[in-house]
């Protein structure tokens, strides 16, 4: 029966916390609005470093989001009894980080007023262009996913509904990595295995937020989270981010192996100030080295607290991946004329020194205020929020299958 | 047999009769004269048949004839096409063509050149342009529609010349043949509304040493084909094959 599967958000603090994410979402519209109004001379962007901050939490969320999915494919696609009931919140969590990283995206945009044209006039050679088409199906397929989990009456169609949803998810994060991985002109990019990077990321990163999210449910509403799930979950997590680190490993060696990348890879690894020290310290001990200890040192894993860790020192170092991939890829100058040394007025071979603005700096935490805020009014009006019956499992064998 | 008042008669008739259609043909003709006036206005002022696929516009630039001090053509660039603001960082102000200096570290040679829009016949900003503003006419100029360039920058990642500039504030005043605006992206144009009018782009006029050669490289009789053709040229990242409508000579 369904209704023993999820239940509806009831905790007492609800209103503080619903407050605090409008409060951050609103902070994040202000500073939108303000771009908006006077321009983006007042970021810290510029004709070099042209993509920002709101970017690299926009397009960490709109991968998060395909990869939130995972834990519902695992239960229906895959036939994991264990995941079963996180279905439900793992669609929705999925639709609600799409949403928030398109907030960020689309009010970064110079004219964020002309949004309707983008749906009007589309251009099929653009990767972007792609996405007029991969965000909508994908927000259809997960909403009708969940509401067929949700549904006794329709669950028979749900592994249906999954199976698509879960092949769409792969479909939209290859476009959402080709949208680097077709880019001829940048050494940072251009590269066929960004596609896959970005898929096994959001495996790990949307992972990380959703364990985030239902850790936090847990605590606020007193319930408890099985330990044999909870290491279970762990296991994956630290399975999503060894091959998130061996992915990252193949495209550094590729660029680094290629002489005419070595320069760049020297500048992104070693000599680029803020980028190698974010890539080595973010992304490396933060973000890859630090959660495969907590999930898989059993003394760290034993603690309760070792999962949250892990999924924020995840997140942390998936934020850090994409400053020095988006950011550095940009700081770093176009070599149009190799050998030669060169410069200009418009700061051509010279590395960028992009910081973020304030109203950036709102507008990026404001794309998760918007996650929460979404997430935790769904939760709290429908029965997103799974219930383990841990006996059941016991009796059946699927708790550790 | 009629009779002669019925002649009569008939006779007035006609000339009645005739001398209406005559003067009713001259009403009318006085009342359509305007509107075929305003036809003929009409017509006049339509610029032309629109870019024709028979003609590529390019530039070829000698970079031995282009000095490191002079800017000119940045100079011509920027009042021909409005270019007037003034910005605290200057990484955030457009520029269509910007002075390049080159040192080759090995030999000690120095080049300078002025570098603007390549107008690619393949250009990557038009693929990846989302809505279709970044475009190219079928005279191999590429533009931006700022009407429905929403500003997303895709086009400045993915050009290879940092040609690309977003107007990072609110403009004031512009020239009313150069539309631009704030939060769309913008580039060299070859000064388009000149050349349509049989001009050339202001920096290829302004330049004192005449480094800068414009004009149609499908025509084989035109000196820039010509040049081309007997010249030794070279395509700044001539390795992605985008065939770029700028030459450049004696790099």
């Amino acid at each position: 029966m369904q209704s023993a599967l999820t239940q509806r958000l009831e905790i007492p603090s609800f209103y503080t916390w619903a407050g605090v994410g409008a409060l951050i979402s609103a902070l994040g519209t202000a500073a939108a609005f303000y771009m908006e109004h006077n321009g983006h001379h007042v970021t810290g962007m510029n004709n070099q470093v042209f993509w920002g901050l709101p970017h690299v939490f926009a397009i960490f969320l709109i991968v998060a989001a395909s990869g939130a999915l995972n834990v519902a494919s695992i239960g229906t696609v895959f036939g994991k009894k264990v995941y079963k009931p996180r279905g439900p919140l793992s669609g929705l969590l999925a639709i609600t980080m799409l949403a928030a990283g398109l907030f960020v995206i689309m009010l970064d945009l110079g004219r964020a007023d002309r949004l309707i044209i983008a749906m009007t006039h589309v251009n099929w050679t653009s990767v972007f262009g792609w996405n007029m088409v991969l965000y909508p199906v994908f927000f259809g397929l997960v909403g009708l996913y969940a509401w067929l989990l949700l549904d006794r009456k329709m669950y028979a169609y749900s592994k249906a509904a999954g199976t698509a949803a879960f092949i769409w998810r792969l479909v939209m994060t290859t476009g959402t990595g080709s949208i680097f991985g077709f880019v001829v002109a940048r050494q940072a990019y251009n590269s066929a295995i960004i596609a896959p990077m970005f898929i096994i990321m959001s495996f790990a990163w949307g992972l990380a937020m959703f364990l985030l999210f239902q850790a936090a449910m847990y605590k606020w509403q007193g319930t408890p989270i099985n330990e044999a799930i909870r290491q279970r979950l762990n296991n994956v997590l630290g399975t999503f981010v060894a091959a998130v680190a061996y992915f990252v490993i193949v495209y550094h060696l590729t660029n680094i192996y290629f002489a005419k990348q070595t320069a760049f890879e020297h500048f992104i690894l070693v000599s680029g100030g803020i980028y190698p020290q974010l890539f080595w310290g973010g992304f490396v001990i933060l973000g890859t080295l630090l959660p495969l200890l907590l999930v898989f040192v059993p003394s760290l894993r034993s603690m309760p607290s070792s999962s949250t860790l892990a999924s924020i020192f995840t997140i942390l170092g998936g934020l850090a991946f994409l400053y020095v991939f988006i950011i550095g890829g940009q700081a770093y100058p176009l070599d149009m004329f190799p050998g030669m040394e060169v410069k200009s007025t418009f700061f051509d071979g010279a590395i960028d020194p992009y910081s973020p603005s304030m109203p950036e700096i709102l507008l990026s935490i404001g794309g998760f205020g918007l996650f929460f805020l979404l997430s935790l009014l769904a939760v709290r009006v429908l029965p997103f929020m799974p219930q383990d019956d841990i006996a059941k499992l016991q009796a059946s064998g699927a708790l550790h299958d | 047999m009629k009779e002669p008042q019925d002649l009569i008669d008939n006779k007035s008739r006609r000339s009645f009769v005739g001398t209406a259609a005559v003067a009713g043909a001259g009403l009318g003709a006085l009342a359509i004269a305007p509107g075929l006036h305003l036809i003929q206005v009409s017509e006049a002022s339509t610029p032309s048949q629109g870019a024709s696929s028979k003609v590529r516009w390019g530039m070829l630039i000698d970079t031995t004839k282009c000095a490191s001090d002079c800017d000119a053509c940045v100079k011509a660039c920027a009042t021909e096409n409005g270019i007037n603001e003034t910005l605290k960082d200057a990484r955030q102000g457009s520029q269509w063509i910007r002075k390049i200096d080159l040192k080759n570290p090995k030999t000690g040679q120095e080049h300078s050149l002025p570098m603007l829009c390549q107008h690619c016949e393949h250009p990557p900003c038009v693929d990846v342009c989302p809505t279709g503003a970044s475009m190219k006419r079928a005279d191999g100029i590429v533009l931006v529609d700022r009407h429905i360039c929403i500003g997303c920058r895709y086009c400045m990642l993915a050009c290879p010349y940092k040609a690309r500039s977003l107007v990072h504030m609110p403009l004031t005043t512009q020239n009313p043949e150069v539309p631009r605006g704030q939060g769309c992206v913008e580039s060299c144009t070859f000064c388009v509304q000149r050349v349509d009018k049989g001009l050339k782009p202001a920096c290829v006029e302004s330049c004192p040493e005449g480094a800068m050669l414009f004009g149609d490289l499908n025509d084989p009789n035109s000196e820039v084909a010509q040049r081309i053709a007997k010249e030794k040229t070279t395509q700044v990242r001539g390795d992605l094959k985008l065939n770029l409508g700028v030459r450049y000579q004696g790099i």
